[in-house]
């Protein structure tokens, strides 16, 4: 028997999560040093994971498996492949430097910690489990600790923005489940037994009817999470309402649930309701994308902005799921990545701009750059990263996403529109962003210095942690894509060869 | 030394983070590392050249070498396959040697310029990424690393003029800047796009090798037409020029290096090292001479009415890039590299001899100067040998490289433009004395004093001064094998010398020179009066026809008009609708709670009710009722 890694991985936080219960709500640094000790073993193991998978062989590496209840077919089972172990690494790294960024809470942290930790439990869950039933357990383990973390320790109407974000959340989850139940009850009667096997449940040859119908509930249930316009709104106001980690998590970790559902269960075992459907979420995404930044360019508030930015951002992973080719494929799981790391730099600084000058309004702000220089650089890093700057590794999974979408040849509404018309629709994004995110750097880093701003601190000591961390991946992965891409493809492979040994189904459009 | 080409970037590239991270505190040495790189570079650069040259490496056969910086496996062969290569070819290594050179001596002058800022450190820091991102984007073997360098030097170009950031104007123009070429980028992208769709391939000689056989020309001249708005951008071409003026925010050393000599230069070599794409499609040649033809008068005009020193030098820039793009659009490469080789020496010293003004008057408006020459010998010297290479007296640089793309344009048939370049060259001739005229001689205007500047800031002035004399003769009709057999496309051929076109330029050149004179030096006529005189069109010109206004208008009005109304619809509709839908949960829930009112007899009755309405239906088909 090796060494259970992913396991590990799985128990790291909920161990750190055990050892916080017991420790006194006084004991503060205790409390946060246990948080930060269990996210670093957390990756350090999922470094090692990322490190040791071996590319050649591929497929669904560092397998456990243990029964779990025989009469329904569910197993604890657990493995990465090219497409979760990057979500994996971006779930560990976006926690641990989460943790760095809540240092300086103050209020009933006890608490939070634990619910953050649980909440970063059922995420790796759903990334690790190779079974349905853990899948959408983890995924509901993941969503429910949201509503506490912002209601208690949200600001700008939380308890609106929690109540918001639970319900949409779950009310796509009602949508996945019934997805879930429905093909789990139809893959039984095609084998013949009870299983919630993702891998034996994917052999299965849904009818075409049935794929249409349950990929729709799966797109409008993940959908949801991604988020796909016009289901988006839960997440800006989520954003702005919950605390720095919180934001860094639901951003950064959270949205990518839905994608991933939508690549690992939806396009995974209904290639053809895939094809049916891809060319609404074609045009959907392009609203993300376009109205998602122009929305951004006329927010007042920091975080808004970035909410409204990852609305578009989000945009170009559903572009590149839509056009489902290898390259698109290979562009939205790296732009899940590159997104997630990138978001969480964005909420890490503004969570610290926020904490010290306790407003988040633009207009207000100017010059920072002259009190918080690492903080400014950092944000330009970001913003830069946002933008697609080459060298940051937004820029290569855009350029893949852009690519793979405009080197499609499917056309919608018998020619009127195409893939193509919708890529460059797309890459025009790039203007927008760069426009917005030029122009909040400006507004609030740039110009004279402000004598009121003179109390701000720039970040030092654990507030830098999570700037040069993020900073560091973005650049790493920005100037060596081939460290990530190489990796995903060998997830994406198998998914392609399924989609083009699909049969062939025109689209809704 | 070509096998150590790779060097040429990495040098710099190294000293970005070594500054940055270890001597960002000691700050001559912080300036030691950043030379010290750059005259590394150029060693090495100088060294290929040579070897480029005697190795016979020629246009058709250049040397390439390359590593996979990202492929995807694909069913058969690679399904994208991108490269970090470098191509070596005269082109680039006379590119290397230009950009190094210019960047050294940019340098050296910089450590007596930015003397005493506390941004020292970073502004060398910068500098040392631009040199490095300009080299490499000068190697690239492909589009996609040519887009990779030329968005990083964007991005340079970017911090750099926004490098005194308490300055609102100065924030302004950098993100004006960015998002100009922006703009211009998205159309470079597009058109790379297009290629990679019908050739499969990003790389250079592939393309090379693929476009000719191309059957759908038309898709083709869409692609390059689409590339071409990245040089539009880069080069500030009309319309997207607005932002290249603004970047005379940024210091003086920067105006001279990126924003004039190399950085938008890089569209004009993208137009060269593509040439191929552009050469065999008569229609998009056509766009590129008129664009380029347009844009040199366009700019001209309105140099010859502004006050301050950087902004008249601005215009001049993008004036003489239209001059190279028009080049390039009339078919005659050669001419177009040549004259941006020339250009990258009298145009950095003019900025950095303004730079020196500039430093020692803190003073930007020509019309509060006057008389430096007695003050700055130096600087008044070589700022005068500059301007007649830039204004085409010969025997100086700008004189034969001006005449090569004049001639190219009269050769080709191209009557019209020849025309156009004969009047922007007295244009050119005449703004740039009435710069001289009013700043450097006559009275002390508002009494300023200058001062010499250090000998960091003098000595790249003499250098390229003789620069500006001397690196014309390299392409000079009578010099055997010279620039034009090393840099050209299809055949090198040695052009005869024309005596109309050389005669005409001369005589144009130096009338624009008297008249200058005329007004400003001997001030016959009032210029005011003229001003007065001319109230209408100098308005227009003074207020650059307006360009900025119609895109502050679009933008304002437009843009965020529309943003504003796709906020207020997210809010307003598609919030509504979805919290109404919660809404009605909440309301309907409160409506169905009265049925449950917990009276026992009521219930009964509902029960009762249902076990009649039961039973009639079960009994329905026996009795015979309902059917």
């Amino acid at each position: 028997m090796s060494f259970p890694l992913l396991t590990s991985i799985l128990l790291a936080p909920v161990i750190g999560l055990i050892l916080i219960l017991i420790i006194p709500e006084r004991e503060q640094l205790l409390i946060k040093i246990t948080a930060a000790v269990a996210t670093f073993v957390a990756l350090a193991l999922s470094v090692y994971a990322y490190v040791a998978y071996d590319q050649q062989l591929g497929g669904m590496q560092f397998l456990e498996d243990r029964v779990w209840v025989p009469a329904f077919g569910i197993n604890y089972s657990l493995g990465v492949d090219g497409i979760s172990l990057p979500m994996v690494l971006l779930t560990a790294i976006v926690i641990f430097t989460g943790v760095f960024a809540s240092w300086d809470m103050t209020n009933r942290i006890k608490e939070f910690f634990i619910f953050l930790l649980m909440l970063v439990t059922g995420v790796f869950g759903v990334f690790m489990t190779r079974d349905l039933f853990f899948f959408y357990l983890f995924f509901e383990v993941a969503v429910i600790p949201m509503y506490l973390l912002i209601g208690i320790w949200g600001s700008t109407r939380k308890e609106y923005a929690a109540m918001k974000l639970t319900l949409y959340l779950l009310v796509g989850s009602a949508f996945a489940l019934i997805g879930i139940i429905a093909l789990f009850l139809y893959a039984s009667n095609q084998l013949g037994y009870l299983t919630f096997d993702i891998q034996t449940l994917a052999t299965v040859e849904y009818d075409i009817g049935f794929q249409k119908f349950i990929f729709f509930l799966m797109l409008v249930g993940f959908g949801v999470l991604v988020p796909i316009w016009p289901l988006h709104l839960w997440s800006p106001d989520g954003h702005v309402a919950a605390p720095t980690a919180v934001s860094m998590l639901h951003a950064g970790v959270l949205m990518k649930l839905g994608a991933y559902g939508l690549i690992r269960v939806g396009v995974f075992f209904f290639p053809e309701g895939a094809k049916f459907w891809a060319p609404l979420i074609a045009v959907l995404c392009i609203v993300n994308v376009v109205y998602g930044a122009m929305i951004a360019m006329v927010q007042r508030d920091l975080k808004f902005v970035i909410g409204y930015s990852s609305v578009s951002h989000m945009g170009y992973v559903l572009l590149g799921i839509a056009a489902l080719n290898t390259l698109s494929l290979s562009g939205a799981v790296t732009q899940m990545f590159a997104h997630g790391i990138m978001t969480a730099l964005f909420f890490a600084l503004v969570g610290n701009i926020y904490h010290k000058a306790h407003t988040r309004e633009i207009a207000r702000f100017g010059g920072l750059a002259h009190q918080m220089p690492k903080v400014a650089a950092g944000f330009l890093i970001g913003g830069l990263a946002s933008l697609g700057l080459p060298g940051l590794h937004n820029f290569v999974a855009e350029f893949l996403i852009f690519l793979g979408a405009f080197t499609s040849d499917q056309v919608l509404w018998g020619g009127l529109l195409s893939y193509r018309v919708l890529a460059v629709l797309a890459i025009s994004g790039i203007v927008i962003t760069a426009t917005y995110v030029l122009r909040v750097v400006q507004k609030t880093f740039f110009g004279p210095r402000k004598a009121e701003w003179d109390v701000l601190e720039d970040a030092r000591g654990v507030e830098l942690v999570p700037i040069v961390v993020l900073c560091s991946v973005l650049l790493l992965f920005g100037l060596f894509p081939s460290l990530m891409v190489d990796l995903i493809n060998t997830g994406v492979a198998p998914l392609v060869a399924k989609i083009e040994a699909a049969k062939a189904v025109g689209g809704i459009f | 030394m070509m096998e150590y080409a790779w060097l040429v970037p990495l040098f710099p590239a190294l000293a970005f983070p070594v500054i940055v991270f270890v001597t960002r505190r000691l700050r001559l040495l912080s300036a030691l590392v950043g030379i010290a790189a750059i005259a590394a570079s150029f060693v090495v650069s100088v060294g290929i050249l040579v070897e480029v040259l005697q190795a016979g490496v020629t246009m058709e056969q250049p040397v390439e070498k390359a590593l996979n910086w990202l492929a995807i496996p694909g069913p058969e062969g690679w399904l994208l396959k991108i490269e970090a290569g470098i191509l070596l070819d005269p082109l680039t290594a006379v590119m290397l040697v230009v950009v190094t050179l210019v960047a050294l001596l940019v340098e050296i002058y910089s450590v007596g310029y930015m003397h005493g800022d506390p941004g020292f450190s970073v502004f060398f820091s910068y500098l040392s990424l631009f040199s490095a991102s300009m080299l490499g984007l000068v190697v690239a073997n492909n589009f996609f690393m040519m887009f990779f360098f030329w968005e990083l030097v964007g991005l340079c170009s970017y911090l750099l003029i926004g490098f005194y950031f308490h300055k609102p104007e100065a924030a302004r123009a950098s993100l004006k800047a960015f998002v100009t070429n922006r703009v211009a980028d998205f159309g470079f992208m597009l058109g790379f796009f297009f290629l990679f769709l019908m050739f499969g391939t990003f790389n250079f000689r592939e393309l090379a090798e693929a476009v000719p056989h191309a059957e759908n020309l038309g898709l083709l001249a869409l692609a390059a037409a689409l590339v071409f708005i990245g040089p539009i951008g880069k080069s500030a071409q009309f319309p997207l020029h607005v932002w290249l003026p603004d970047a005379m925010e940024g210091p003086t050393p920067v105006s001279a290096l990126i924003h004039a000599a190399t950085m938008v230069a890089a569209g004009v070599y993208l137009l060269a090292r593509a040439f191929v794409l552009f050469a065999g499609l008569p229609s998009v040649m056509l766009i590129i001479a008129y664009v380029g033809g347009f844009t040199a008068l366009f700019a001209a005009t309105i140099g010859v009415v502004q006050r301050d020193i950087k902004r008249i030098l601005a215009y001049s820039t993008i004036s003489q890039l239209g001059y190279m793009v028009m080049a390039m659009g009339v078919g005659s490469m050669t001419a177009g590299m040549f004259h941006l080789t020339t250009h990258a020496f009298f145009k950095a010293l003019l900025f950095l001899g303004a730079g020196s003004v500039i430093h020692a008057l803190n003073e930007q408006d020509i019309f509060r100067m006057g008389g430096l020459a007695r003050d700055m010998k130096i600087t008044a010297g070589t700022f005068i040998i500059g301007a007649l290479a830039l204004a085409g007296i010969p025997p100086l640089a700008g004189f034969w490289s001006k005449d090569e793309i004049l001639l190219a344009a009269y050769s080709h048939g191209y009557t019209g433009l020849y025309l156009l370049g004969t009047v922007v060259a007295f244009l050119t001739a005449f703004y740039m004395f009435r710069l001289i005229f009013v700043a450097f001689f006559g009275p002390r205007r508002a009494g300023l004093h200058g001062h010499e500047s250090p000998w960091t800031m003098t000595v790249p002035l003499l250098v390229l001064a003789v620069l500006s004399v001397v690196s014309g003769f390299m392409g000079a009709p009578f010099v055997a094998h010279g620039f034009s057999s090393w840099v050209y496309f299809g055949e090198p051929h040695h052009v005869e010398p024309n005596y109309v076109v050389m005669f005409t330029s001369t005589a144009v050149a130096i009338l624009g020179i008297y008249l200058a004179w005329f007004i400003y030096g001997r001030e016959a006529v009032s210029h005011e009066a003229l001003s007065r005189r001319w109230q209408g069109v100098y308005r227009l010109v003074y207020n650059k026809y307006y360009v900025d206004e119609a895109y502050l208008w679009f933008f304002r009005r437009v843009v965020l008009g529309l943003a504003e109304a796709f906020n207020w619809h997210d809010r307003n509709v598609v919030d509504r609708i979805f919290d109404g839908v919660g809404d009605l949960v909440r309301w309907s829930g409160r409506r169905l709670r009265y049925l449950q009112t917990g009276h026992l007899p009521v219930y009964g009755l509902v029960l009762f009710a249902a076990v009649v309405v039961l039973v009639i239906w079960a009994a329905a088909p026996v009795i015979g009722g309902i059917r």
